[in-house]
């Protein structure tokens, strides 16, 4: 068995944590400004969750309508995040993301193409204009396989070069990390271990680059995949950075509930575009019972006038189904706490008695194929059952926008493990293109970073030990606690307490559970080896889990008014005097949360005047108000 | 709706094993995966599977039931008898690390020697025009999840040790196929395809169109058109018996 002297060490100038598109995107760009770069990762090279996306990457580049350009997607940007955005790194997603999409196109993706040769673009929820480059309903496995392919195609110069594939860029795959080291305030390497053996490595390096993706994982329904387990936030927390809009996750209204074995994924808002009806268990088209004050006169109050309105929609109004996200999400929660959700938690989604069956083979194909092959459910004849998944969160590692330096030297985050692009709540298709605009961000930041340091910062070596100790402490309680079972409680935790409807006295039980298995996580234990051991992995990955779901219940609890994806039973509404206000949490001793209140700079004065007067009254406080009349004057 | 099921798993690590057998509840609408992370929870923590997604999407998941090459998340239980003992082995084509988890990395140095996409000089991002029409051929081969099943069932190479350095199985093959289709690319990858990845091993047996998940038609499409490609300056027999023999797809 190794000690901490003989562990496997290697010297790097950036290591990049996650091979997801950000993270991938953030290596090549190392790598291409002339940096020796890891890729440390999980899974298999090539698996990463990005490839679930499906709908697109959302760049302005106009090619279906020309009249789109970045300030409008700029705008439909903050809109869709309830003006909490980033307002910088919102303008440089919007700005970049065009060269971003045709960069890859380069290295060899194969878009879908408009009839004039140029890739096509796609409608989405918030896009004001076709947007998204799309393959199919499979754009996030493009996007992979080419960044993946890119990596390969720099290996391959390095080959002929330098005589080795792996002069320059190496992917270590299935190696988790589960520490970074610092050499006073500064990242001097991380530590981990390689999952097919168990055995120890340490990377020696100046910079490192997180983009691990999100933490859907501390969630019993969720669209995420196994990796997703907050490492990158824990990591970041950890090494002193701080996490900010951790209370901001979005819940998708429709995700797969029944069978077990497809709990949590999506189910596409088109089903209900399409007619599909909710009912709860009594057969009850329960969505008319939760038409908000606001949207009153906008939706039909009876079943006859929204069945009308699919044939037409001029005179009618459309059924209420097709209310915001969180309003249909808020609906079908309180229907199952009623009681009258479907035998597995959820209500029944039902499109077989609006559409012929061979009309909905056509609209929906790839949605009669989901259900068929994994549920073995006819959506032509019987309906689904459906409720609120955990799918993205929008808060993670504060960073600089043009850099993505996080505060800590030598630490930089992108893609979903960062915070800020997204404010409250995130557009579809705004995903794909922030891993390309960010990833590419933060690898030239980790570079510039590296270039301008007078020394490298060296490995502690009883910072090595402590990881390593910690690393083994679940294998020495073989006899503990069934990792299995507490990384379960906490699911069910989160999902019941602070899931997609919060309120006080709930968080507060969280928060209470969560502070008692904090202490299980102490106990947990892993029977057999180190080689490929699941348990193990689990036992470890908890740490991560729990301190990223005490940011998000007391993030949620301090934030006393609802907006994006954050909804507070107690506090309706958005407060506009909340705007502004940015939770911050940071750890000092690395086991308990502390969350402050943190002003955002105000928007740049030819940023904010992209926007009308009429809108933004509706979001900015009376004085914010007061200082945009001055400067639209 | 619930039942117990016998299973039976292979067990092992570094080089020796067995196959073990469980009984575990299986509810209803359940996938072979979730019964294998139900031994997990309940009977054998560190019983090891690689898996991912969990809906069909990444191709990790990828083991043999019963013999046959399958994504564990796309095998419902509902597709055996309750009687039936589940035999699950791993990937018999790579070597095997632990249980169900094998060594895959023949398939990573596979990718790594075919030459990347290489355009024309002189075309700057955003100048590139394709008719879908033109870029669809290649669209087919890049569904590809690289679950690695057709480099598993493939004859070639399934029990076939000796023949793992000259031939780079369907995938990679296919992928050659992908790139001497997509139409801005340049690369001269007929001779390469048949000197360097063994082409001309493939007797177009079509195991590999029969376990691929994404239902890529990889000889049909991609590895006849490619022989074909290649039988322009090389006579090859099998393209001609493959002519005869096999109706060609659209």
């Amino acid at each position: 068995m190794d000690n901490s002297i003989n562990i496997e060490r290697h010297e790097y100038d950036v290591v990049v944590i996650g091979a997801g598109g950000a993270g991938l995107r953030a290596a090549i760009e190392a790598r291409q400004q002339g940096k020796r770069t890891a890729i440390v990762c999980k899974s298999l090279f090539g698996k990463a969750h990005t490839v679930m996306a499906e709908g697109g990457a959302a760049a302005a580049m106009g090619n279906v309508n020309s009249d789109d350009n970045w300030m409008v997607h700029f705008r439909d940007t903050m809109r869709g995040g309830k003006f909490l955005n980033n307002w910088r790194m919102a303008e440089l997603h919007a700005k970049e993301a065009p060269d971003r999409v045709w960069e890859l196109e380069a290295w060899g993706a194969l878009f879908d193409r408009t009839k004039d040769g140029k890739i096509s673009q796609r409608n989405f929820g918030g896009h004001e204009y076709p947007r998204l480059a799309h393959v199919g309903d499979r754009t996030g496995l493009e996007m992979i396989r080419t960044l993946q392919q890119r990596v390969v195609a720099l290996q391959q110069e390095d080959h002929e070069q330098h005589g080795d594939y792996e002069a320059y860029i190496k992917v270590f795959q299935e190696c988790t990390v589960t520490r970074l080291l610092k050499d006073g305030d500064r990242i001097s390497g991380a530590f981990g271990y390689w999952r097919e053996t168990g055995s120890f490595v340490l990377f020696d390096a100046p910079a490192v680059v997180l983009a691990t993706g999100g933490i859907g994982k501390s969630y019993v329904v969720t669209s995420n995949s196994w990796e997703y387990t907050g490492d990158g936030h824990a990591l970041a927390l950890l090494a002193g950075a701080n996490l900010i809009n951790m209370e901001f996750i979005q819940f998708h209204p429709t995700g797969m509930v029944w069978p077990p074995s497809v709990r949590g994924i999506l189910v596409t808002e088109s089903v209900r575009g399409d007619g599909g009806v909710l009912r709860n268990s009594e057969g009850e088209r329960f969505m008319f019972k939760y038409i908000p004050e606001v949207f009153k006169d906008k939706y039909a109050t009876t079943e006859e006038e929204g069945d009308r309105w699919y044939t037409d929609q001029a005179n009618n109004r459309r059924p209420p189904e097709l209310l915001p996200r969180d309003e249909v999400a808020r609906a079908i929660n309180a229907e199952v706490k009623a009681g009258r959700g479907s035998p597995q938690g959820g209500v029944y989604l039902d499109v077989s008695t609006r559409l012929p069956a061979e009309e909905i083979k056509r609209r929906l194909p790839s949605m009669h194929h989901q259900f068929k092959e994994l549920a073995d459910v006819d959506i032509t004849a019987e309906p689904m059952q459906v409720g609120p998944t955990c799918h993205y969160i929008m808060g993670g590692v504060e960073v600089d926008a043009d850099t993505g330096g996080a505060s800590v030297p030598g630490l930089f985050a992108a893609g979903e493990v960062s915070g800020g692009m997204h404010g409250s709540n995130r557009l579809g298709g705004n995903s794909l293109s922030d891993l390309l605009v960010f990833g590419r961000r933060a690898g030239a930041g980790a570079a510039a970073y590296v270039d301008a340091l007078p020394a490298r910062p060296k490995v502690a070596q009883e910072q090595v030990d402590a990881a390593r100790t910690e690393a083994l402490a679940p294998l020495e309680r073989s006899s503990g606690e069934n990792p299995y079972e507490v990384h379960h409680e906490l699911q069910r935790t989160m999902n019941e307490l602070a899931g997609i409807i919060r309120k006080a006295e709930e968080l507060t039980e969280a928060l209470e559970v969560v502070e008692k298995l904090k202490e299980r996580v102490q106990l947990v234990g892993a029977g057999g080896s180190r080689i490929y051991n699941p348990g193990w992995h689990l036992a470890l990955d908890l740490r991560n889990m729990v301190l990223v779901s005490e940011c998000v219940a007391k993030a949620a609890l301090m934030r006393e008014e609802s907006r994006g994806g954050h909804t507070r039973d107690d506090h309706p509404g958005m407060r506009p005097e909340w705007r502004r206000k940015l939770l911050v949490c940071s750890t000092e001793d690395g086991g308990s949360i502390t969350v402050e209140e943190q002003e955002q700079p105000a928007m740049r004065d030819d940023l904010i005047t992209l926007f009308d007067r009429d809108e933004l009254s509706k979001y900015l406080t009376d004085d914010e108000m007061d200082e945009f009349d001055r400067i639209a004057k | 709706m619930s039942y117990k099921a016998k299973f039976r798993i292979w067990r092992g690590e570094s080089g020796e094993g067995k196959l073990e057998d469980f009984t575990v509840e299986v509810n209803e609408g359940e996938v072979v995966l979730d019964i294998i992370h139900r031994l997990q929870a309940t009977q054998a923590p560190d019983l090891a599977v690689r898996w991912n997604c969990k809906a069909g999407k990444c191709g990790s998941c990828s083991v043999e039931i019963n013999g046959k090459p399958r994504l564990s998340c796309m095998t419902r239980m509902s597709t055996f008898a309750e009687d039936e003992t589940i035999t699950v082995t791993p990937m018999r084509t790579f070597p095997v690390i632990k249980d169900l988890v094998t060594d895959v990395s023949y398939n990573y140095q596979k990718a790594r020697e075919v030459p990347s996409f290489t355009p024309p000089e002189g075309v700057r991002p955003g100048e590139y025009r394709m008719q879908q029409v033109d870029v669809e051929r290649s669209q087919e081969f890049r569904k590809c999840i690289e679950c690695f099943m057709c480099n598993n069932v493939c004859h070639v190479v399934r029990d076939h040790e000796e023949n793992k350095p000259a031939f780079s199985g369907p995938r990679f093959l296919m992928r050659i196929a992908e790139l001497d289709m997509h139409p801005y690319d340049v690369a001269d990858r007929k001779e390469s395809a048949q000197e360097d990845h063994g082409l001309g091993y493939c007797n177009i047996t079509k195991c590999c169109t029969e376990v691929c998940p994404e239902h890529i038609k990889i000889t049909d499409n991609a590895l006849i058109p490619m022989k074909e490609r290649v039988a322009d300056r090389k006579y090859d027999p099998l393209v001609w018996l493959g002519s005869k023999i096999f109706k060609r797809a659209k």
